[in-house]
């Protein structure tokens, strides 16, 4: 049977073509085979999966339709799954078995969902290249040398090599959209609020936003649908009534005004890399879209202000692993010191150990309002920036990175350069808007990503447009012939 | 900005971890380089910017002062590295 996609899979459960355990089946037996080129997951739910499955199965034959009922995902290993090892990718967190369900997870077992495992990431979700994680880098179906991105890195390669239909993916400052345009999939970070953080492990806690990745702006629009939802157990959830995302999937792009920030087109871009991205532009303009210049005078600002603001943020938030209520604890602690330093430093990778003490530094007394007080403001100005262009269009359009997957250990040496990888990512998040990327074209071998970028809450207008661009286009089909 | 490794060692302290002599140039090094490019937030235009610190400019929602936790301590700390009665152990703090 052909690999369907998440909607093509919940057409055929409905119709009886297929049961959840042999679909649940189907996918663990591709894990088992492929996966160890990858390395996409941590750890692989197989009991927990089958038992899903069957109960899905039951509820299948009573007829119900729950949104994800029998649908295999995978979670990105930062939700909380209780009873099952929630590592968020560090050393710190190895021994850590969650106590409690995340909501997105509590939300998508409602639904029917099947978890077939924990996806691998960056350490803490920090890393645009997967390559910090304690279980390993992963790699790029595409290219085996090359990173799949990051943090989500394995949620973007297991979807990519249809390990499994659908995951779950966080996004602090790109962590959705990078990976996903490295691995030729589509992926969509919500506005912030939509989606609840409650047990989603804190990295940044006023940027992160966990949101759907999959092959389809449809099937992002299924995920989105399970996993949004207003949750008074996180105090920044926002409060609006319930939406379905397919609802405007149909819609038509006559006259939707579409804006090309010039900063996203200028020195930095690939020059092939923009001759892909103008092509694909050109499908939508065939669709009726009016393309419009615009600009984000501030946007340049971005990756140095994020910089400040998520290291400050992480350095709070990752206070809490101090060796003592869960996590790693180093042996033979001397005193209470002693037991903080080592078991951090045991704990933690380079790349966390950085921002933790950027952010300690830019907090402590003195530089306050020479780093985190000015990258507030210069936040500001970025927001502003958005405002000021959707009072003219309705949604933003541009490439979501400078260039193509990069080879492994490219970039590892120079935090500095990877950080440059999100630069058309950040800016999003720092204004807390929608975002999403898709696959709109190959250069060689090697996928890349068109971004969306949409007004607060406007998530159904991007999944329209991606939705419309993939009626004509081909290219969230395409497969690493490897993995077929 | 410059950092040497003794300014390293400073914030470790400050971050609670440990960091020995060659890890501390190695960070030393790659915390100059961040902070180098981080001032160019020098040449923002922010006079008169008020600060953002939520995306929403959300307030702070209230919920109705009732419990709506139960106690489950025991649940928790099946997962602590050392506890005894209920209680986490730490090395001895009080002489």
């Amino acid at each position: 049977m052909a690999l369907e996609t998440l909607t093509g899979w919940r057409r055929r459960l409905q119709a009886r073509e297929i049961s959840s355990r042999e679909l649940t089946e189907l996918y663990l037996g591709r894990i088992d085979r492929l996966d160890a080129q990858l390395n996409s997951f941590i750890t692989v739910t197989r009991e927990h999966a089958l038992a899903a499955a069957d109960a899905a199965d039951v509820r299948l034959g009573r007829g119900e339709e729950a949104p994800l009922l029998g649908l295999p995902v995978a979670q990105k290993d930062i939700f909380c799954t209780e009873g099952v090892r929630t590592s968020c990718g560090s050393r710190m967190l190895d021994p850590f078995v969650a106590p409690y369900d995340a909501t997105v997870v509590a939300r998508m077992n409602a639904a029917g969902a099947v978890m077939l495992g924990k996806t691998n990431m960056d350490e803490f979700a920090m890393g645009s290249s997967n390559e910090t994680s304690f279980y390993g880098p992963v790699r790029n179906p595409w290219d085996l040398d090359r990173v799949p991105g990051g943090s989500s890195g394995g949620s973007a390669a297991a979807v990519a090599a249809r390990l499994v239909p659908a995951a779950t993916g966080t996004d602090t400052g790109g962590s959705i959209r990078q990976p996903a345009a490295f691995c030729g999939i589509t992926g969509l970070k919500p506005t912030y609020g939509r989606v609840s953080r409650y047990g989603m492990i804190a990295f940044a806690s006023s940027l992160d936003q966990g949101g759907p990745m999959a092959a389809t702006a449809e099937d992002c629009a299924l995920m989105l649908n399970a996993m949004a939802g207003f949750d008074p157990r996180d105090s920044t959830s926002v409060e609006r009534p319930a939406e379905d995302f397919h609802s405007d999937l149909q819609r038509d792009l006559k006259g939707l005004r579409i804006g090309l920030p010039r900063e996203f087109f200028g020195e930095g871009l690939d020059r092939e890399m923009r001759a892909a991205i103008e092509t694909a532009l050109a499908v939508l303009k065939d669709r009726g879209a009016i393309l419009v210049d615009i600009s984000l005078p501030n946007s340049g600002l971005s990756v140095p202000a994020y910089y400040v603001v998520a290291p400050a943020e992480c350095s709070s938030n990752l206070a809490r692993y101090d060796g003592v209520r869960f996590g790693h604890r180093c042996a033979d602690p001397v005193d209470l010191q002693d037991l903080y330093t080592r078991s951090r430093a045991e704990g933690f990778g380079a790349e966390v150990k950085r921002r933790i003490m950027i952010g300690t530094y830019v907090l402590s007394a003195g530089y306050y309002d020479a780093y985190y007080l000015k990258a507030q403001k210069v936040r500001r100005l970025i927001a502003d920036d958005f405002r000021r262009a959707f009072t003219d269009v309705d949604v933003i359009a541009g490439p979501t990175t400078p260039e193509l997957p990069f080879r492994l250990g490219e970039k590892s040496a120079d935090p500095v350069k990877m950080y440059l990888s999100d630069i058309y990512t950040i800016a999003v998040n720092l204004a807390g808007l929608p975002g999403l990327s898709m696959p709109a074209g190959t250069i060689g071998n090697l996928p890349l990503g068109l971004q969306l970028i949409g007004n607060y809450f406007d998530e159904a207008r991007l999944l329209n447009v991606a939705h419309q661009f993939q009626q004509d286009t081909d290219w969230h089909a395409r497969m690493p012939a490897a993995f077929v | 900005m410059s950092l040497d490794s003794d300014a390293v060692r400073r914030i470790a302290h400050l971050a609670r971890l440990a960091v020995d002599g060659q890890e501390a140039e190695g960070f030393a090094s790659a915390l100059s380089d961040i902070f180098e490019f981080v001032e160019t937030l020098e040449n923002a235009d922010i006079a008169g910017v008020e600060p953002m610190a939520h995306p929403l400019d959300a307030e702070q929602r209230l919920r109705p002062d009732v419990v709506t936790e139960t106690d489950q301590r025991e649940h928790f700390q099946q997962f602590a590295p050392a506890v005894e009665g209920g209680l986490y152990l730490v090395p001895r703090v009080i002489e």
